[in-house]
């Protein structure tokens, strides 16, 4: 059961600001795609010998090296910023004074 | 010189190309003749949120090409939609979110890079769910995409203006993006053919990531013929994407296939009857023209559409946190920097996609985690394995796309849960990452759940990396009918 308190706390960890109203619709959402996933706890386990097949997602390494020239887009890039200075994002400070 | 309504319908790129090398028209003929459909109907159907002010300068340059033979391939001058969410450099891509609304792409997607070259002409971007979040392009920040079958029907989703562009004629071919159904789907509503390759076929470098472990592009098109060539000219391994690998060369593709029928997850209620009915048809055709169908074993398959519903929204929870009003889109002032983020990430969403941040901020929470994520994680590897056993003897797994033709629009908008479930046939395949295709099967006649005349379609899946028995597949339909 989500209570009306798990909401507020998600909507603080997703960062999204809700309206009471679409608060206790989501609620109401929420709680019926989570009864129909909960059918997942029926579901067998897998057994301790299963092998993943061979197409299995694998984690894929590189170096960590840069694949750009360095600065090449910087521009660009900066251009679609809301609020730029210089070759700077621009955002609140982070820390009370 | 215009081609005709009628001349553009039974244009294929074969033929398209032909006729471009031979001079019968240019690629300006070509592409003004898609405007002039464009024009007409786009108002109406809402297919394009964008269409490009320099279509004909791009033909024009099609055209020096193949004036002089140089680099002439089979798509230049080629006329394609492009989904909302793939970048093409320097022109808008809002994935029909306000969060995006006036984002300038600041570079080429890998398969726009490629289809560059072989000098494609892009007519525009098409609609689709906000960030591909949808089954019926109703999520749109810009409105639906009607469907060019029935206006009052929904184009499906969510990359139903591609399918709408292709369907009602307003492209020769188009890119989609396919997560769990989103561009078989609306194929299957529009009536054309579309193709979700093996994850990791075709490089997903500058296509806006939904779910990473689940996304593909891939193309929607009139004939099998015109998938196979715009698959193959996107596809193949790409230093920006590390999933993305060259298909090997084909072992001897099958002629006769072996066709394999889930049949007790078809029959677990939720189908319309015209969709089983017209799926019934198809496999006694198939039976009579020599290939075998018979009814496989896939236990764990009723459980994909759960496992979906975990793990898609726990990676859109993680991918969509990248919208911070910071480096680029939509912002709104707060009072401070954790309100800025709150304010913006509550204008620019849209309801879906918010519902699946939250619900996979659920799913991955502590206390949760082991419940939902990790479970489905497992239930996911037991899906796979019915997939493996199956194609250990068979070539081929077939079911409706849909379990239903295009819809009403409005239909399904006020429950999520009712909406999630037209993706039932189409979401297992990703969980499983095998390829697989949308292929019309013809048109409902009027009876109690649908109108005359909306398109049908099956779905065939093929094991991992032989996308050429699915088109194998496509051409045996095709010449059913």
């Amino acid at each position: 059961m989500l209570t009306k308190k798990d909401i507020d706390n998600l909507a603080d960890l997703a960062r999204i600001d809700l309206t009471e109203e679409e608060k206790t619709k989501l609620q109401k959402d929420m709680e019926s795609i989570l009864g129909y996933v909960s059918e997942l706890q029926e579901a067998p386990s897998v057994t301790e010998n299963h092998q993943p097949d061979q197409y299995y997602l694998k984690n894929v390494m590189r170096e960590d090296d840069v694949p750009n020239e360095s600065g090449a887009d910087s521009e660009k890039i900066l251009e679609e910023a809301p609020k730029r200075r210089d070759n700077l994002f621009v955002v609140k400070k982070i820390l009370d004074n | 010189m215009k081609l005709t309504k009628e001349e553009l319908d039974k244009l294929t790129i074969k033929t398209a190309h032909e006729a471009l090398v031979r001079g019968d028209f240019t690629a300006v003929d070509l592409a003004e003749s898609y405007l002039a459909v464009i024009k007409e109907k786009n108002d109406k159907l809402n297919v394009y949120l964008e269409v490009f002010d320099d279509v004909r300068e791009q033909a024009a340059e099609a055209d020096r090409r193949l004036r002089k033979s140089e680099n002439v391939d089979i798509l230049t001058g080629i006329p394609l939609a492009i989904k909302d969410n793939i970048l093409i450099e320097g022109r808008k891509c809002s994935s029909a979110s306000k969060m995006l609304e006036n984002y300038t792409a600041t570079y080429d997607a890998t398969v726009i890079k490629k289809l560059k070259e072989r000098g494609v002409i892009f007519l525009g971007r098409t609609n689709m769910d906000e960030f591909a979040m949808g089954g019926s392009t109703e999520n749109s920040a810009f409105g639906p995409t009607k469907n060019p079958h029935d206006e009052t029907r929904v184009s499906g989703g969510s990359s139903g203006g591609s399918a709408a562009a292709v369907g009602g004629g307003l492209a020769l071919a188009a890119l989609g993006s396919d997560t769990g159904g989103s561009i078989r789907q609306p194929s299957s509503f529009c009536g054309t053919f579309g193709l979700k390759p093996t994850y990791g076929t075709v490089s997903r470098y500058g296509v806006m990531a939904m779910a990473s472990s689940l996304d593909q592009i891939g193309p929607i098109a009139k004939t099998v013929e015109d998938a196979e060539i715009i698959f193959d000219a996107i596809r193949g391994a790409d230093g920006y994407d590390s999933n993305a690998f060259d298909l090997p060369k084909y072992s001897a593709t099958p002629t006769k296939l072996k066709i394999g029928v889930p049949y007790a997850f078809l029959n677990g209620g939720g189908v319309d009857s015209v969709v089983l009915d017209s799926f019934n048809d198809l496999v006694e055709k198939l039976k009579k023209n020599g290939h075998t169908v018979e009814e496989v074993s896939m236990p764990n398959l009723h459980y994909s559409l759960a496992c979906y519903y975990v793990l898609m929204p726990a990676e859109v929870s993680t991918n969509m946190a990248r919208f911070d009003g910071v480096r680029y889109g939509l912002h709104l002032d707060g009072q401070n920097v954790i309100d800025d983020y709150k304010k913006t990430r509550a204008a620019g969403f849209g309801k879906e996609v918010r519902r699946r941040i939250m619900l996979g901020t659920y799913v991955l929470s502590a206390g949760y985690y082991d419940a939902y994520y990790n479970k489905a994680n497992q239930v996911r590897e037991l899906i796979r394995s019915d997939y493996e056993n199956v194609f250990n003897q068979y070539d081929v797994i077939i079911t409706p796309t849909a379990p239903s033709p295009a819809f009403p629009i409005g239909k399904n908008t006020s429950d999520p849960l009712q909406m999630y479930l037209e993706d039932i046939f189409t979401v297992p395949v990703n969980l499983a990452g095998v390829p697989a295709m949308n292929v019309p099967i013809g048109f409902t006649n009027s009876s109690e759940t649908a109108p005359k005349g909306l398109p049908l379609g099956v779905q065939v899946t093929a094991p991992h990396r032989r996308e050429d028995i699915l088109f194998v597949f496509g051409r045996v339909v095709e010449n059913l009918k």
